[in-house]
């Protein structure tokens, strides 16, 4: 099964009601206000937000009044195209420069930072890569205890220290078993944390610092796990660990629920922080690369 | 945002004024503004679509009362009727004639079950009650651990097993033992699952059926967006639920799921989780929750917290101080004090309406000890007059505090902002300064 497949069979549950709606739409009518209207639905439906849903729907718009729009396969084209445009080329996760390879994964309490890596770390380990998991939820009660399954899981090594420790030191300690043991990839868990709480926010500028500090250049990947069922908060949860340590790339965990995760269009237009990957199963393998083209067609098709 | 949406009903309004009733058209505009804000709170859009329409028929022809202007007529219709779909204030949860009361918590993965399970068990243990927590959940890895680790910390015996993987057969050996153990209260923390996975949706209905519970409570993130109506929806067609536990309460999602998850299936909300601390579940109280999603701020929670610390006596002496503008670096110090002893200050400043826009009033825990340290270095004239601290003055107060001059002077400017503020929010029209503002 090819990459498409699995990702339109992962998506299949996704996109049911979003699609439904969209079809519903283009089934041979003109494009009039109703159907604008209705297209307008299916997008705010979707958490795409209202901000760039009226921007998508004045592209569409302006479009249908110079009659560049006839009939409705046009239509479907277009929006297909709007959207593709504002998630823009795919940027992958790549492994590159000198080892170790450092990510950081960042995010709120409960959106799935610890399963991602898990997966993720799982990745790397097939294309033959050597991992380390640093234990850096010292937070939560068997926070590392989460992650060492997971480390096993996926062949990973496993560097902790004890619960309610610096995570920061975890990170360093990480890094430096890394540089020793020629480790190629280094993904470091943290406790999830609201971007409100400005406390726990300087902790994790701190354990930035340390990463810094423990090698020139790290973390090459600052990964800001999504929850696909969150809503607008999404866009300040971008905004907030943007601002605090510079986010390099999104994770959008669930998507195989019947949440849209349309905020990804919200996310790329105000900050311009690209969706690497996507989560679409509790699968070991069910982590994916996110590819604009793919993740627009499988919603429309 | 509140403030945002008020100006511009009042402005929609402002050719009105005078004329008593409201007209079709106005409230057409207006409702397009509400419909925006509802949408951006992640209200789900047909329960807008359902709610703007009542408010119109409500709405229209309505006679503006006088001391009102049209703009807060709307506003008040708007949230009388937020608050009636959100409901009543609902925090009991029923307990069964022959103990065990059996509880079940579901939901999504990482709504937060396994923190509310072990939080209502704290609440039922401080009552005199003897609560169970079941570890029910075999599917997250440690998730076992987790609960057993959040058993101990509040001291309630959490029943496990490593051995199985049938949580059915799971559930009902820890009601056998909730009954030898005498315990009167049990809680069985199941497993995430999506709503659409039905092997897993089958196996939570068996359990169910098997251990009748008293209330299944469903708990769902705040910061849940359009799909909220799906997932409470299935849950509630598929298991049934009884009542509602919001979570992460304490970010700035607005909840407009909390409006969603109640159209949809008409059951209380009974709390809302506003941390990760043990202790922090409060009841839902919709007034607050219907000004959030219209971003008013909590200020009802913040009246209520700071009614608590502070006595009467005290109160008016504040609000004194806060109508003279006489407010010193004394008066800081008192009060941030008091602030402490309401809660973490993030908690408190999150409630306050436009005070997130306040970028200097970033104050960590820890940073108070700073502060008292840096006002206790400062003279008699300095905290009654922060106009005479130049720089000799800040050096030496950084000196006498241990800290630095940058600090003295962020404190310097917090606390102009926070004149500033106090000033503002006096020369409000229109807004009510909170009895006991914290400041």
């Amino acid at each position: 099964m090819g990459f498409f497949e699995k990702l339109k069979q992962g998506l299949a549950k996704t996109k049911k009601g979003f699609i439904e709606k969209v079809e519903a739409i283009f089934t041979g009518r003109k494009i009039d206000e109703e159907t604008l209207e209705e297209l307008e639905e299916a997008l705010i439906l979707s958490d795409v937000g209202t901000k760039a849903t009226s921007e998508i729907m004045t592209a569409i718009r302006e479009k249908a009044k110079r009659g560049e729009v006839g009939d409705t396969v046009s239509v479907k084209e277009l929006l297909k195209k709007e959207m593709i445009t504002i998630l823009g080329n795919a940027q992958p996760l790549v492994v590159y420069g000198e080892k170790p390879f450092v990510i950081l994964s960042v995010g709120v309490n409960g959106v799935g930072k610890t399963t991602t890596i898990g997966k993720l770390a799982s990745r790397f380990r097939s294309e033959g890569l050597s991992v380390i998991l640093a234990a850096g939820d010292t937070f939560r009660a068997a926070g590392i205890e989460q992650l060492e399954i997971w480390a096993k899981r996926a062949d990973a090594q496993f560097v902790k220290h004890q619960s309610g420790s610096d995570p920061a030191a975890v990170a360093f300690d990480a890094i430096t078993a890394a540089k020793h043991r020629g480790i190629d990839v280094v993904i470091i868990d943290t406790a999830g944390r609201l971007h409100t709480k400005s406390p726990l926010m300087e902790e994790l500028k701190k354990v930035k610092r340390v990463i810094e500090k423990a090698m020139p250049n790290a973390p090459h990947e600052v990964l800001l796990v999504v929850d696909a069922t969150t809503g607008q908060n999404a866009l300040r949860q971008a905004q907030m660990f943007n601002e605090a340590i510079g986010v390099t790339g999104i994770a959008l965990a669930k998507l195989d629920g019947t949440a849209k995760g349309g905020i990804v269009f919200a996310i790329k237009k105000d900050f311009g922080i690209p969706v690497r990957l996507i989560g679409i199963g509790e699968g070991l393998d069910d982590l994916r690369d996110f590819n604009p083209e793919e993740f627009v067609e499988a919603l429309f098709s | 945002m509140f403030e945002a949406l008020s100006e511009k009903l009042e402005s929609i309004f402002k050719r009105l004024r005078g004329k008593g009733l409201l007209k079709e058209a106005d409230v057409e505009v207006a409702l397009k503004e509400i419909r925006l804000v509802l949408l951006e709170a992640d209200v789900n859009f047909k329960v807008v679509k359902d709610f703007t329409q009542k408010i119109k028929e409500k709405s229209i022809g309505k006679d503006v009362l006088e001391s009102l202007t049209p703009g807060q007529q709307v506003i008040k219709i708007l949230n009388e009727e937020l608050c009636e779909l959100l409901g009543k204030i609902n925090t009991r949860i029923q307990l069964s004639p022959n103990p065990p009361t059996i509880i079940m918590m579901v939901g999504l993965h990482g709504s937060g079950k396994t923190t509310t399970a072990a939080k209502l068990a704290r609440l039922f243990k401080k009552e005199g009650r003897r609560p169970m927590l079941v570890a029910a959940d075999l599917q997250r890895p440690a998730a076992i651990d987790q609960l057993v680790t959040l058993g101990a910390q509040i001291g309630v015996p959490v029943y496990h097993s490593k051995e199985t993987n049938n949580p059915l057969t799971l559930c009902q050996d820890a009601v056998k033992k909730a009954k030898t153990d005498a315990r009167d209260i049990v809680i069985l923390d199941t497993a995430g699952r999506l709503h659409i996975d039905e092997s897993l949706m089958t196996e939570l209905q068996k359990i169910k059926e098997s251990v009748a519970p008293k209330e299944v409570i469903f708990v769902a993130d705040a910061m849940t967006g359009q799909d909220a109506v799906n997932i409470a929806k299935n849950f509630e067609e598929q298991i049934g639920i009884d009542g509602i536990i919001l979570t992460k309460m304490d970010g700035d999602a607005r909840g407009g799921a909390a409006l969603s998850i109640r159209a949809i299936t008409g059951k209380p909300i009974k709390f809302i989780g506003v941390g990760e601390k043990i202790e922090m579940l409060e009841p839902f109280y919709p007034e607050r929750i219907a000004s959030r999603i219209l971003g008013m701020g909590d200020v009802l929670s913040l009246i209520e917290k700071a009614q608590k610390s502070f006595d009467q006596k005290e109160a008016e002496k504040l609000q004194k101080t806060i109508i003279d503008e006489s407010f010193t670096f004394d008066d800081l110090k008192d009060h941030l004090k008091k602030l402490r002893s309401m809660g973490p200050l993030e908690n408190i400043l999150g409630m306050i309406p436009g005070m997130n826009k306040i970028k200097n009033l970033d104050v960590d825990e820890r940073e108070i000890v700073k502060i008292e340290a840096i006002i206790n270095s400062m003279t008699k004239k300095e905290r009654k007059n922060h106009n005479i601290i130049d720089g000799n003055r800040r050096r030496r107060i950084a000196i006498g505090s241990g800290t630095t001059v940058a600090d003295v002077n962020r404190l310097v400017k917090q606390y102009i902002e926070i004149k500033r503020m106090l000033k503002m929010f006096k020369g409000k029209k229109g807004f009510k300064l909170p009895k006991f503002l914290p400041f």
